[in-house]
C-alpha cells in the first residue's frame, strides 16, 4: 500500500531547526512541513512590514532552508512552510534571490488570500458581523485599531501548488495541520469528502505541528524519564493510503515517542476532542486508538471525520496598549516581606506621579509569578530570595516607561539586601486578539496559487 | 497512596485567545474513573477562582484515559495582551495538579 513520510519542522518562529537535519538525514522522509506562525507572530510581522514593504514573513525562512537544502536536495525532499506570514510573495522573492545566489533551481509555490484586513468592509457589506466568536461582542470597539486579520485556510491550495510541481510551498495563515494534510492528499490521492482519511491526516498533522512537544518535550508526566532532550528528535509520520499512520522519530535522537508523549500532544489546545474543527474536516478524536508497536513507534488509527464547516475562522489582532515592567530581587531573611514592602513603595509613588495605568499587576518571582493566586502559601516564610515584578498596561510607551524609572532608587532608599536591580525592561506593545467567523466562500474566492522557478 | 496521585497523573496546558485548555491524563482505567468522578467542571472552576473570570467546560476522552478542561477568561485577555509571567498558561496544567496534591482539603 502506498505511503508518504513527513517530518515535523518548527513549532514556532524562533524554534530550532537543528533536529530537522536528523529527520532528513536518517528519517527517510519525503516532506518537511513547518509551522512558523503563532497568534503573536503575525503582529511582529505586521510591524516588520510597516517598516519595510519587503518584509512581513518570518525571517528564519532563508537561513533555515539554506542550511537544510544541501541535505534535502539529493534526497528529493519537499517543503511546506507557513513562513510567508503576512507577505508570502516577499518571502518567495527573498528565497528566490538566495537560491539563485546558491545556484539552486527549484519551483516555489505561494498561497495567497488568507489576509483579509483590506476586505473587512466588503465582508461586513456582505452581511458578516465579524463579532467576537467567543464573547459575541461587536467589532466596532477595536475596528480602527486592527493591525492584521488573517483567515485560516485549509489544505486545498497547498495541494494545488504541489500538483503544479512546487518543491517548496510558502503560505501565510493556514490551519497548522493543513501544512501536513496537503502532502498526504497530494501523494495518496485522497478525495475531499473522504472524511475519515482527512481526519486521520489532521490528527497526524496536529501531532507533528509542535515539534518537540510530540517527542517528550514539555512532557507533563515523568519528565526525568525522557532521554537526551539536548538532542531531541522531532516527530516523523508515515501515513498510508487507508489513513493509518505510524508516528516515530529519527534513529539516534533524544526524546521519546510513546502513548504518553503522543496523547499529551494530541489533545493540546483542541478544546472539544469530539469536534476539532479545521477548514478541511470536523475531526472526532474520541474514536481514535494509539498503540505502541515498537521503540519510539506508535500506530494511530480510528479518527472519524465529519463534513467540513461552512465557515472559516479569522483571527485579527489589534493594538491593546503598551506594557511597562520592572524587577528587583530581595534576599533572605524575610525576602517576600521585603519584596512586598518594595511593592507598596512603588505603588504609592505611581499614584503620586500620576502614572496612568489601565491595569497593574504585582508578582513575586520565586513565590507566585507563575501560579498567581493559586500559589501555595505554606512555604513562603524562609525563601532564599524573591523578585518583585510589577507590570502596567498603559496607553503609550512614554507612560509605560515611567514605571521602570521608579525602581533604581529602591537600591539605596528601600528595604535591604537587593540583587538583580538592573531589571528595567523595555516597554513592549500589547496585542489584543479578535477571533471571528466568515462564510468560507467569501474567503475562498480570493485564494490564489502560483508557482515560480528560481 | 492518595497523596501521590498527582505524581501518577500527568497534564499539559495551552491557550487559544483568552481560553486556557488543560488536559489531565490517567495512568490506568481505575484512576481515570476516579478522576472522571471527582474532578468536575465546577470543582475546577472553584480551584481556579481568582485566576479565571469565566466558565469551565469539561470533555471526557475515555479512549485516551483523559479529561479536557477549557477555562474561559483564563489568560488576562489572551497571551499577547497579558501582563502575566505565564502569559501562555503553560503552567496552568501544574496548577490543576495541585488539586490532586491535597485532595482532603476539598478545594
Amino acid at each position: 500500500m502506498k505511503s508518504v513520510r513527513i517530518a515535523g519542522g518548527l513549532g514556532f518562529y524562533g524554534d530550532s531547526w537543528r533536529p530537522i537535519r536528523a529527520s532528513i538525514e536518517r528519517g527517510n522522509v519525503q516532506y518537511v512541513a513547518s509551522d512558523h506562525l503563532a497568534e503573536l507572530t503575525l503582529a511582529i510581522l505586521q510591524k516588520d512590514r510597516l517598516r519595510d514593504a519587503n518584509l512581513g514573513y518570518t525571517r528564519d525562512l532563508v537561513p533555515m532552508l539554506l542550511d537544510l537544502l544541501p541535505l534535502a536536495l539529493p534526497r528529493g525532499i519537499k517543503f511546506v512552510l507557513n513562513a510567508g506570514g503576512l507577505n508570502p510573495l516577499a518571502a518567495r522573492g527573498a528565497l528566490l534571490n538566495a537560491l539563485k545566489k546558491a545556484g539552486i533551481k527549484l519551483n516555489i509555490g505561494v498561497v495567497l488570500g488568507d489576509s483579509v484586513l483590506e476586505r473587512l468592509d466588503d465582508l461586513q457589506a456582505a452581511g458578516v458581523s465579524l463579532a467576537h466568536m467567543d464573547t459575541g461582542e461587536e467589532i466596532e470597539r477595536v475596528r480602527e485599531k486592527l493591525l492584521f486579520a488573517s483567515a485560516y485556510l485549509g489544505a486545498r491550495p497547498i495541494v494545488e501548488a504541489l500538483d503544479a510541481g512546487a518543491d517548496i510551498v510558502l503560505t501565510g495563515r493556514v490551519a497548522d495541520a493543513a501544512l501536513f494534510l496537503a502532502p498526504m492528499v497530494h501523494e495518496l490521492g485522497w478525495k475531499w469528502d473522504e472524511w475519515d482519511k482527512l481526519a486521520q491526516g489532521i490528527v497526524v498533522g496536529h501531532l507533528l505541528e509542535c515539534s518537540g512537544q510530540a517527542t517528550g518535550g514539555n512532557f507533563g508526566g515523568d519528565w526525568r524519564s525522557i532521554p537526551d532532550l539536548a538532542h531531541i528528535g522531532y516527530p516523523i509520520a508515515e501515513v498510508w493510503e487507508n489513513g493509518e499512520a505510524l508516528i516515530t522519530k529519527a534513529p539516534g535522537t533524544g526524546g521519546r515517542v510513546n502513548f504518553d508523549t503522543l496523547r499529551e500532544q494530541l489533545l493540546y489546545e483542541v478544546h472539544d476532542p469530539a469536534h476539532y474543527l479545521t477548514p478541511d474536516v470536523d475531526v472526532d478524536m474520541t474514536t481514535l486508538r494509539m498503540e505502541e508497536v515498537g521503540p519510539d513507534q506508535v500506530r494511530v488509527t480510528g479518527a472519524r471525520g465529519r463534513p467540513a464547516p461552512q465557515t472559516l475562522k479569522i483571527v485579527a489582532g489589534y493594538d491593546d496598549g503598551v506594557m511597562g515592567q520592572a524587577m528587583i530581587g530581595y534576599a533572605w531573611p524575610d525576602a517576600l516581606a521585603k519584596a512586598r514592602a518594595a511593592a507598596e513603595i512603588i505603588l504609592e509613588q505611581m499614584r503620586e506621579i500620576g502614572l496612568q495605568a489601565e491595569e497593574t499587576l504585582v508578582e513575586y518571582i520565586g513565590y507566585n509569578s507563575i501560579h498567581g493566586p493559586l500559589a501555595d502559601e505554606r512555604h513562603v516564610e524562609d525563601l532564599n530570595e524573591v523578585y518583585l515584578r510589577i507590570a502596567v498596561r498603559c496607553a503609550d510607551r512614554q507612560e509605560a516607561a515611567k514605571l521602570g524609572r521608579l525602581f533604581p532608587p529602591l537600591a539605596l532608599s528601600g528595604p535591604p539586601f537587593i540583587g538583580g536591580a538592573g531589571g528595567m525592561l523595555e516597554p513592549r506593545g500589547l496585542l489584543g486578539i479578535w477571533p471571528t467567523l466568515a462564510p468560507r466562500e467569501l474567503i475562498e474566492e480570493y485564494i490564489r496559487v502560483s508557482v515560480e522557478e528560481s | 497512596m492518595e497523596e501521590q496521585l498527582w505524581r501518577r497523573v500527568h497534564a499539559r496546558s495551552g491557550d487559544k485567545g483568552d481560553k486556557a485548555d488543560i488536559s489531565l491524563f490517567a495512568p490506568d482505567q481505575a484512576t481515570y474513573d476516579l478522576l472522571a468522578r471527582e474532578i468536575t467542571a465546577e470543582r475546577v472552576r472553584q480551584h481556579f477562582s481568582g485566576l479565571i473570570t469565566g466558565k469551565v467546560e469539561r470533555f471526557e476522552v475515555p479512549n485516551l484515559l483523559a479529561l479536557k478542561f477549557v477555562l474561559h477568561g483564563a489568560l488576562n485577555g489572551g497571551a499577547s495582551r497579558s501582563l502575566r509571567s505565564d502569559s501562555l498558561g503553560k503552567s496552568l496544567a501544574s496548577a490543576l495538579l495541585r488539586m490532586l496534591q491535597y485532595p482532603q482539603s476539598g478545594s
